[in-house]
């Protein structure tokens, strides 16, 4: 009643003077208290390149596959099983809310091996979700409700920036082990071990299965054998988030070596995956989320829960995308052409890692650029710092997140020469 | 050990089972009358013929790629199906106080209308905040809300059961006596389950209470065209509450109305009392979508945008949603004169009296037992049945065994 009449006195004021008229229609709209949110930093990267006017100018921010022309690369994979199923004519009945099922074998196929012992013995299973992010904010959920553990995720130090808010609006707890060596821009493999000796016990441990987000940092194969000996000896749930199989190394088995090591070493993982890179599917929203279990009866246990979560959120996925990430991974000749698509987007950022050290060389920089082509994957951590950054951004045009993070699928044979330049010039 | 072994069995949503079961059954003349989904008189799915025109310029269309959405869906998408739910003329669209959020289906509109009330209306933490939703309504209106971290849903008093109608006197005295700053989520048009709308009379009734009592509405709009084969009029009470002055949300879903289930199409409008307060509430809402599932599938979302903006497309739309309703209106009256020359028991002009895709048959649970188990005919525990699962080849079947269920099963009709 206080409000309604507070709203009377200000909205005569208003008349009078304007900016009391701001302030009325503020107190008297539901959202007077709403805060503008803050913006996404790494949105906020490209739309100061959208502003520039510099024809030098370079996008290195957000992680989206671009062709050696700049451009958005739509796979002819992706092309052909499109012509495929609308050939079919198909129709747009709901999909189960555990989604498409020649999606979602083909999805935990692709990740565990197609002679997994897990899929032989059917003891997991896997749901279509919205893309990476959808899989995570659910396996997030199904932790929250039914994780018998802690409720603490630990996360490598940095991390994906999503992270952190959706396992906490998931309802979980967020901590940290040591990662990311700043003096080397490599792995801190002893800092890692050492951090993950500690964690409690039940405890669930997220893990990037390849193309470490935002580093580039990945461990060796005989580090991720003592990283599972360890998480074995502490009884941790290993959290897999894979968002880049197959464009990391160009080897999907290459790539998920460690997700499958980890099942053999008897580890019930849990697993998030997403085709928005790998096939270029970005706005399909095509992921799947996987829960390994002890057998097939837990897994049906475990399969109806998740469809409980999943039902009050969006009901059920869409069908596009996972219609044609089913086709592509179905079809014998569709699959072996993204084989090599994956193949060839991968060698390109590799290609592109070695001829921006090359640039850096020939423009006599006298650092350490090995970590740029050690590192793997869409992002390269550069190891600038926040001051050099802004100087690439300012002086160069060269936009980049502030943690000196560049995405290199934003680099092309033709602005190569131009970003050594510029990375020269901000740390000679 | 397993970190998961105590993990129980889920009970089943009730409506897909239903179609497991109705699929399940070997009997040759079973009739699906459960989900609600077209159907055409054959029994068959429906692309509608706009929709498959639309989708093949997509994939022609070299110019399209797969790229990310922004946060908050395709523009032109947002914006079209606004205009939709308020009207192209919309004074508060003119305003520039109408913003939108592309969701996954009505479902993610909803989702995302409550995860944003929960944290920011009234205060910003209001998960004691009453939530009410119709007796009977759809039954993921619960889930979602209580999902949200709504800790209290509540029914208001809708369907009158003895009478089968509008129990608009105990609506009103729910508007009347709840919470001051109550949200109550209503139903645009075509009722689900009851297929009962208020008239625009009552109407008025509810949105005078309702703006005197400071009780937010949230609308859901599932079936904008469907119900009476004709836009404006199925807008017609959110286009009357925006009228008076509210702010307000509009859950929208396109799965019904451009038969786009699976492509997940549904938009969450906004109406705020200004630009300056739309402009806060969509950078917040951004927030909550980014930790849920970061930006939405593109596909559905051009068809419409693509039909939605294109006059001759647009036309062709309404041809094929007007060609949905009218079959399901021949329906509804087929279904009634055979139950009134068959001289069922009861009175049979609520059929004809509701509308859109469902109707409350008033049969009790025991006769909708008798009526899947002994005549293999599907439909919901509450006595839903989905009109469109009616088909010329089938509806003597079904009338005869509603007829049956009636007469045969004990404890008369609710």
């Amino acid at each position: 009643m206080a409000l309604l009449k507070s709203n009377k006195v200000i909205f005569c004021l208003g008349n009078i003077s304007p900016s009391l008229g701001v302030l009325s229609t503020r107190n008297s709209s539901w959202w007077g208290g709403v805060q503008m949110g803050p913006p996404d930093p790494i949105l906020g990267v490209t739309e100061a390149f959208r502003r520039d006017t510099n024809p030098k100018k370079m996008n290195l921010g957000v992680g989206a596959y671009r062709d050696d022309q700049g451009k958005p690369f739509v796979l002819s994979c992706v092309r052909k099983a499109e012509a495929l199923i609308a050939a079919k004519q198909l129709d747009k009945e709901y999909l189960p809310i555990g989604g498409l099922g020649d999606f979602t074998k083909a999805c935990a196929q692709l990740a565990l091996g197609a002679d997994s012992e897990v899929l032989k013995s059917s003891r997991s299973i896997t749901v279509q979700t919205i893309s990476g992010t959808g899989s995570l904010r659910i396996g997030g959920n199904f932790l929250a409700r039914f994780h018998a553990g802690p409720h603490d995720v630990y996360l490598p130090k940095p991390s994906w920036g999503n992270h952190t808010p959706i396992f906490r609006d998931a309802g979980m707890q967020l901590k940290a082990y040591r990662y990311y060596e700043p003096s080397t821009c490599g792995f801190d493999f002893k800092g890692a071990l050492e951090d993950i000796s500690k964690i409690p016990e039940k405890s669930v441990i997220l893990l990037h299965a390849c193309a470490h987000n935002p580093t580039g940092v990945d461990p060796r194969p005989e580090q991720w054998k003592e990283i599972s000996q360890v998480v074995k000896e502490r009884n941790l749930l290993p959290f897999f988030d894979m968002a880049y199989q197959g464009f990391a190394s160009g080897d999907i088995d290459r790539d998920a070596w460690a997700v499958r090591h980890f099942i053999e070493q008897g580890h019930n993982i849990v697993l998030s995956q997403s085709f928005a890179k790998n096939m270029g599917l970005y706005g399909e929203r095509v992921g799947g989320f996987t829960v390994v279990c002890s057998d097939a009866e837990e897994a049906k246990r475990v399969e109806s829960q998740i469809k409980i979560l999943i039902r009050p959120i969006y009901s059920n996925p869409p069908v596009n995308g996972a219609r044609i990430a089913s086709t592509i991974l179905n079809t014998p000749e569709l699959r072996s052409v993204w084989l090599q698509e994956v193949d060839s987007m991968a060698k390109r950022i590799i290609s592109m890692r070695e001829q921006l050290v090359a640039g850096l060389k020939k423009q006599g920089s006298s650092h350490n650029w090995q970590h740029v082509t050690d590192q793997i994957g869409m992002f390269c951590f550069t190891g600038l710092k926040p001051e050099q950054v802004e100087r690439l951004i300012k002086e160069f045009s060269v936009y980049m997140t502030k943690d000196g993070r560049i995405s290199m699928a934003g680099v092309t044979s033709g602005n190569v020469g131009y970003l050594a330049e510029a990375i020269h010039a901000v740390t000679k | 050990m397993s970190v998961f072994r105590d993990v129980q069995q889920a009970a089943p949503v009730a409506v897909f089972k239903l179609t497991q079961d109705f699929n399940n059954d070997p009997f040759p003349n079973k009739v699906n009358l459960g989900v609600g989904a077209y159907r055409t008189d054959e029994g068959k799915p429906w692309v509608l013929p706009v929709v498959k025109k639309v989708e093949k310029l997509i994939v022609h269309d070299d110019r399209l790629n797969h790229e990310y959405l922004p946060i908050l869906g395709l523009p032109e998408f947002r914006s079209s199906a606004s205009k939709i739910a308020l009207g192209d003329d919309s004074p508060a669209i003119r305003e520039d106080r109408v913003g939108a959020v592309q969701c996954l289906g009505g479902t993610g509109a909803l989702k995302m209308g409550a995860e944003f009330l929960r944290r920011f209306y009234n205060g910003n933490n209001n998960t004691k905040t009453p939530i009410y939703v119709s007796a009977p309504t759809w039954e993921n209106h619960n889930g979602v809300f209580n999902n949200a971290g709504f800790e209290d849903v509540r029914p208001y008093k809708y369907w009158d059961a003895e009478k089968r109608g509008l129990d608009l006197a105990g609506f009103l005295s729910d508007l009347e006596s709840c919470p001051e700053r109550s949200i109550f989520v209503l139903h645009a048009c075509a009722h689900n389950p009851t297929g009962t709308d208020p008239t625009q009379e009552q109407w008025k009734k509810i949105a005078e209470v309702m703006m005197r009592r400071k009780l937010f509405p949230f609308f859901d709009s599932a079936y904008q065209g469907f119900a009476s084969g004709n836009l404006e009029k199925d807008a017609w009470a959110v286009r009357y509450f925006v009228s008076k002055g509210f702010e307000m949300f509009c859950a929208q879903s396109f799965s019904k109305n451009f038969g786009l289930y699976n492509e997940r199409v549904g938009n969450l409008t906004i109406v705020a009392r200004d630009s300056d307060n739309l402009k806060r509430v969509l950078s917040q809402m951004e927030k909550i979508v980014r930790i849920t599932w970061s930006n939405p599938p593109s596909q559905g979302a051009r068809v419409v945008s693509l039909t939605l903006t294109s006059p001759d497309l647009f036309s062709e739309w309404k041809d094929n949603v007007k060609t949905m309703a009218d079959r399901v209106l021949l329906m509804r009256a087929q279904l009634r004169a055979k139950l009134e020359v068959l001289g069922t028991p009861g009175t049979w002009n609520h059929i004809t009296d509701q509308i859109g895709m469902f109707s409350f048959t008033g049969l009790n649970p025991k006769q909708v037992e008798y009526m899947i188990k002994e005549k293999h005919v599907y439909l919901m525990a509450s006595g839903r049945i989905n009109m469109c699962g009616l088909t010329s080849k089938n509806i003597n079947y079904v009338a005869e065994s509603i007829h049956e269920a009636v007469t045969k099963v004990a404890a008369g009709y609710c």
